[in-house]
């Protein structure tokens, strides 16, 4: 082994010792520095798995989203607004859709209500959200009623539930049939909420949307992908509001850090005068002292990291789901799908381990540079 | 071996407070003697011996080591000098406490990055020599004062240094212990180190293992 | 302003740095004033244990200047989904006219700080640091350029704004565009191989001389500065080709993503590593006339340079292996 690598190996043992030898004090740095690692760990795989769940959702859905407007309000846009589409260059595929949000007061939640498009539903049946089924207590085969426009009660038969895996979305989805819906909401043959359109190369879709606002000048199209920025956006700017207000708890654990660090007891005083006498240098003094830092930091790290990890993708974030989820009546309870990467990591190495070390630089310094003849006096 | 010249050593240079420990020594060490420095507290003998052992520098004058100029050497130099060529025997024995005999040993091996089974053997063989072989795993404050003193002797031994330096090596040790000491310093002569002692203890300056007496009065050599 | 983790880390880090190496600059000076390596005053003392401090304090700079560099690029790839029109990081970099400017300058910061750093630990050897005011010197230098990263990093991140429709490495990266990047990118294949194996001979020879005769470090830091511009420009212009497996794919920071093996890594860590270690023996090299240090340059250089020719020998065999690899065929097109 080279000697420079052996002489760390020493050090690090030496510095494992002392560590375990100072339980009582280490184990107050220890806790604190995890639970920091926790806190913004937490809502860094939080708000990333989040992110991750609505890319996810999105990820099939139309490229471009065609909606009529009437004195600057969604309105139903009809069959002739689709033929004049026409043979826009680079659509693939249109299609009018048919959905809308219905008050449902007996749990008093929005439900919201949709004809899919790539499945048949038998009319009278429903396929609901998992939510749904929760807070009313529906299971496949129960009967759902609900008050239309026109003022009557509609029943439909649950013909099944959907897919628990993207909760977040579907929670509170109605499934129905066409008939069902335009009977239920009022809205004519021939109208629909608005125009699905399919764009094969994703270059393109700027272009498409372009000519659709010259074609159709009382439409407005929205696209996938300012969908999904707006998300990011969105979930960057609420971890970054989270970060700010965790600033505050960093800087009291700099505080910490640099007391724990610069307070040295008399016993570990005379421990460092006693290495410098018996032939250790300033620099390997410094050099125990970082080998100290870098394992309580590892350790610390590990311990809040895991922890974060469990408590988002185990416990499900019990303990802010409320503050950065809540948007509905209807929790989802979804399973978030376990996601690291390399720049939340590294992110979260600066907001801890960095300013951890630039605490203790200082304090370290000092402890180092003690007399080495200290001992004798 | 060792050549002071007209050695000063102030404190809190440049405060009202300025102390001035050492006041003009001019000292030769032989190479392979045992030498005492005697004289009362306060005469400057510690001060003397940290700086001749490299822990601190002079303030004015020259230090030499052989040919080797030790008083201009900034500290990380004079670490790297003390760690090779001295020993250190101190009067609290400052060993490190929850540390097991063997670790203690090791320690002043450990910047020096040698393999760890030559340096483990060679402690073992230390102790061994010291009658503590059976103690290597205990930690330290489970031993009495002559074993506490014996872990430090085997401590300063484990580089193989050429010159052991020891602050009043008997200040607690009874007389029996003190006797003891003197042997292994006897020992160690006989060996080829070069013992350098500070004391103002009788056992020590008037042991037959003894070859030179210096006396020191209020930072100065007496009568020199 | 974008108010992401990442961001408000960045900014702070390089905030802190800057703050860090002001204060040892500040220490440095103190140091230089009153530096007296005969005296034996308690003063002196203390500005020899001040040097530690100094020391420690640019070696913790240094790897902060490194981690940010990563954790730069790590955020403008992650960022690219917000800005229209931005596929990767390079997109992100073109937002505004600040994005390459901050990457360069921390570049420049990090390799200054690792030049720093060879010289500190040589001078560590000499027993009258004899190079204390040359490194102390450089130590002022350094600090501007810091500060400068600093400052073009925050305009960076104040002025994005997120409605702005940027190009991306398509655009920028193309042969067709003007500017730098362009004319980079426009490079002949065949010529940026060419130019690639020329100064891997350059350095393999400059580095055999300095191993041989322990003089001309200046020309192996000079030939190594310029394999590795050579080589980020073949990174543009030839080699990405042949990871994407695409003749027109010219971007240098999708091959960092997973979907490419990671193989950015690969290339990237030997080649700034070589490049420092090269530049470290450039800095070296030239003080075996300082008695204090006669003994310790030449085994300094010789390991320095060593590690360096390592470096550049691993980025050049993982390059010719990836071309090697590829599912690229251009035989008959550009060779």
């Amino acid at each position: 082994m080279p000697i420079w690598l052996q002489r760390q190996k020493y050090l690090i043992d030496f510095t494992l010792a002392s560590l375990l030898r100072r339980r009582a004090k280490n184990l107050g740095l220890l806790l604190v520095y995890a639970l920091i690692v926790f806190a913004l760990a937490s809502v860094m795989l939080y708000t990333h798995a989040l992110r991750h769940e609505a890319a996810h959702v999105l990820a099939g859905a139309p490229e471009i989203v065609l909606q009529r407007m009437v004195a600057g309000r969604h309105d139903l846009i009809g069959e002739e607004h689709i033929a004049r589409i026409g043979q826009v260059r680079g659509v693939q595929t249109k299609a009018g859709r048919l959905w809308g949000y219905f008050y449902d007061p007996a749990v008093k939640a929005n439900y919201t209500l949709m004809v899919p498009p790539d499945r048949e539903i038998a009319p009278g049946d429903a396929i609901i959200g998992a939510g749904i089924a929760r807070t009313r207590g529906l299971s496949a085969g129960d009967y759902l009623t609900l008050r239309g426009s026109d003022g009557k009660a509609h029943t439909l038969r649950v013909a099944g539930l959907l897919d628990a895996r993207s909760e977040l979305v579907s929670s509170d989805l109605v499934l129905v049939a066409e008939p069902f819906f335009r009977a239920f909401f009022g809205i004519p043959a021939g109208q629909y909420t608005d125009v699905a359109l399919r764009v094969r190369n994703a270059q393109e879709v700027r272009k498409v949307a372009e000519k659709l606002t010259l074609l159709l000048p009382d439409t407005r199209p929205i696209l996938r992908d300012e969908v999904l920025r707006t998300y990011d956006a969105i979930f960057n700017w609420r971890q970054g509001v989270v970060a700010v207000l965790l600033l505050g708890a960093i800087l009291a654990f700099v505080v910490f850090a640099w007391d724990k660090a610069s307070g040295l007891s008399a016993e570990e005083r005379r421990e460092i005068g006693i290495l410098k006498a018996i032939g250790w240098e300033t620099s390997d003094v410094i050099r125990m002292k970082f080998w100290e830092g870098a394992i309580v930091s590892l350790t610390a790290f590990l311990l809040g990291y895991l922890a974060a990890y469990a408590h988002v993708f185990l416990a499900d974030a019990a303990l802010f789901e409320p503050v950065l989820k809540g948007w509905a009546v209807l929790y989802p309870r979804f399973a978030l799908v376990p996601t690291v990467d390399g720049l939340q990591l590294a992110t979260l190495f600066f907001f801890t381990v960095f300013p951890y070390t630039v605490a203790t630089i200082v304090p370290i310094w000092r402890a180092a540079i003690t007399d080495p003849d200290t001992v004798m006096r | 071996m060792i050549e002071l010249v007209d050695v000063r050593k102030a404190f809190n240079q440049g405060r009202p407070n300025e102390f001035w420990a050492i006041r003009g020594v001019s000292l030769t060490v032989d190479a392979n003697r045992v030498t005492v420095l005697k004289g009362p507290s306060g005469s400057g003998k510690t001060t003397l011996l940290s700086m001749i052992g490299c822990l601190s520098r002079p303030t004015a004058g020259r230090i030499l080591f052989e040919t080797q100029l030790l008083s201009g050497l900034p500290e990380r130099f004079l670490t790297a000098v003390r760690r090779g060529t001295f020993g250190f025997i101190f009067q609290q024995f400052n060993l490190i406490k929850g540390v097991t005999v063997l670790e203690n040993v090791m320690l002043p091996a450990y910047p020096l990055g040698g393999p760890r089974r030559r340096l483990e053997a060679r402690a073992h063989d230390l102790l061994a020599q010291f009658g503590l072989a059976a103690k290597a795993g205990y930690r330290v404050e489970w031993l009495s004062g002559g074993e506490a003193q014996r872990t430090a002797i085997c401590r300063a031994l484990v580089n193989d240094p050429r010159v052991l330096v020891a602050d009043e090596p008997t200040a607690n040790l009874d007389t029996q212990l003190s006797r003891d000491f003197m042997g292994i310093v006897g020992d160690l002569r006989a060996a080829g180190k070069t013992v350098l002692l500070s004391s103002h203890d009788p056992e020590v300056y008037d042991s037959p293992v003894v070859d030179r007496v210096v006396e020191m009065r209020d930072g100065r050599l007496a009568g020199g | 302003m974008l108010l992401n983790p990442a961001v408000l880390a960045l900014l702070a880090v390089s905030a802190v740095v800057t703050l860090l190496m002001t204060l040892a600059a500040a220490f440095a000076v103190r140091v230089l004033r009153h530096w007296d390596i005969t005296s034996g005053s308690e003063r002196q003392l203390r500005l020899e244990r001040r040097t530690y401090l100094i020391a420690t304090l640019v070696a913790f700079c240094c790897g902060a200047e490194a981690l940010s560099l990563l954790l730069f690029v790590y955020n403008a790839e992650a960022m690219h989904t917000q800005f229209v029109g931005a596929m990767c990081a390079t997109g992100v970099l073109n937002v505004n006219r600040w994005g390459w400017p901050t990457l360069f300058l921390q570049i420049a910061a990090f390799f200054a700080g690792a030049v720093w750093l060879t010289l500190n630990r040589l001078d560590n050897q000499g027993w009258d640091y004899p190079l204390i005011r040359v490194k102390y010197g450089l130590l002022l230098g350094i600090v501007p350029l810091v500060a400068a990263g600093a400052v073009v990093q925050a305009l960076y991140f104040l002025n994005l704004q997120p409605d702005v429709i940027t190009s991306c490495c398509g655009a920028l990266f193309s042969p067709d565009s003007a500017g730098v990047a362009g004319e980079v990118a426009g490079t002949a294949p065949r010529d940026a191989a060419v130019a690639l194996g020329a100064s891997g001979v350059l350095v393999a020879g400059s580095g055999a001389w300095l191993l041989r005769r322990g003089s001309g470090g200046w020309v192996f830091g000079g030939s190594a500065l310029a394999a590795f511009l050579v080589a980020l420009a073949a990174v543009v212009s030839l080699i990405a080709l042949y990871v994407y497996e695409h003749p027109h794919h010219h971007c240098p920071f999708c091959v960092l993503k997973a979907g490419h093996d990671h193989v950015g890594y690969w290339l990237y860590l030997p080649l700034f590593a070589g490049a420092a270690l090269a530049l470290g023996a450039a800095a070296v090299a030239p003080w075996r006339g300082v008695p204090s240090l006669a003994a310790a340059v030449p085994g300094e250089t010789r390991r320095l340079t060593w590690l360096a020719l390592a470096g550049f020998g691993l980025f050049y065999a993982v390059a010719a292996w990836t071309i090697l690899r590829s599912g690229l065929t251009m035989v008959g097109v550009w060779w």
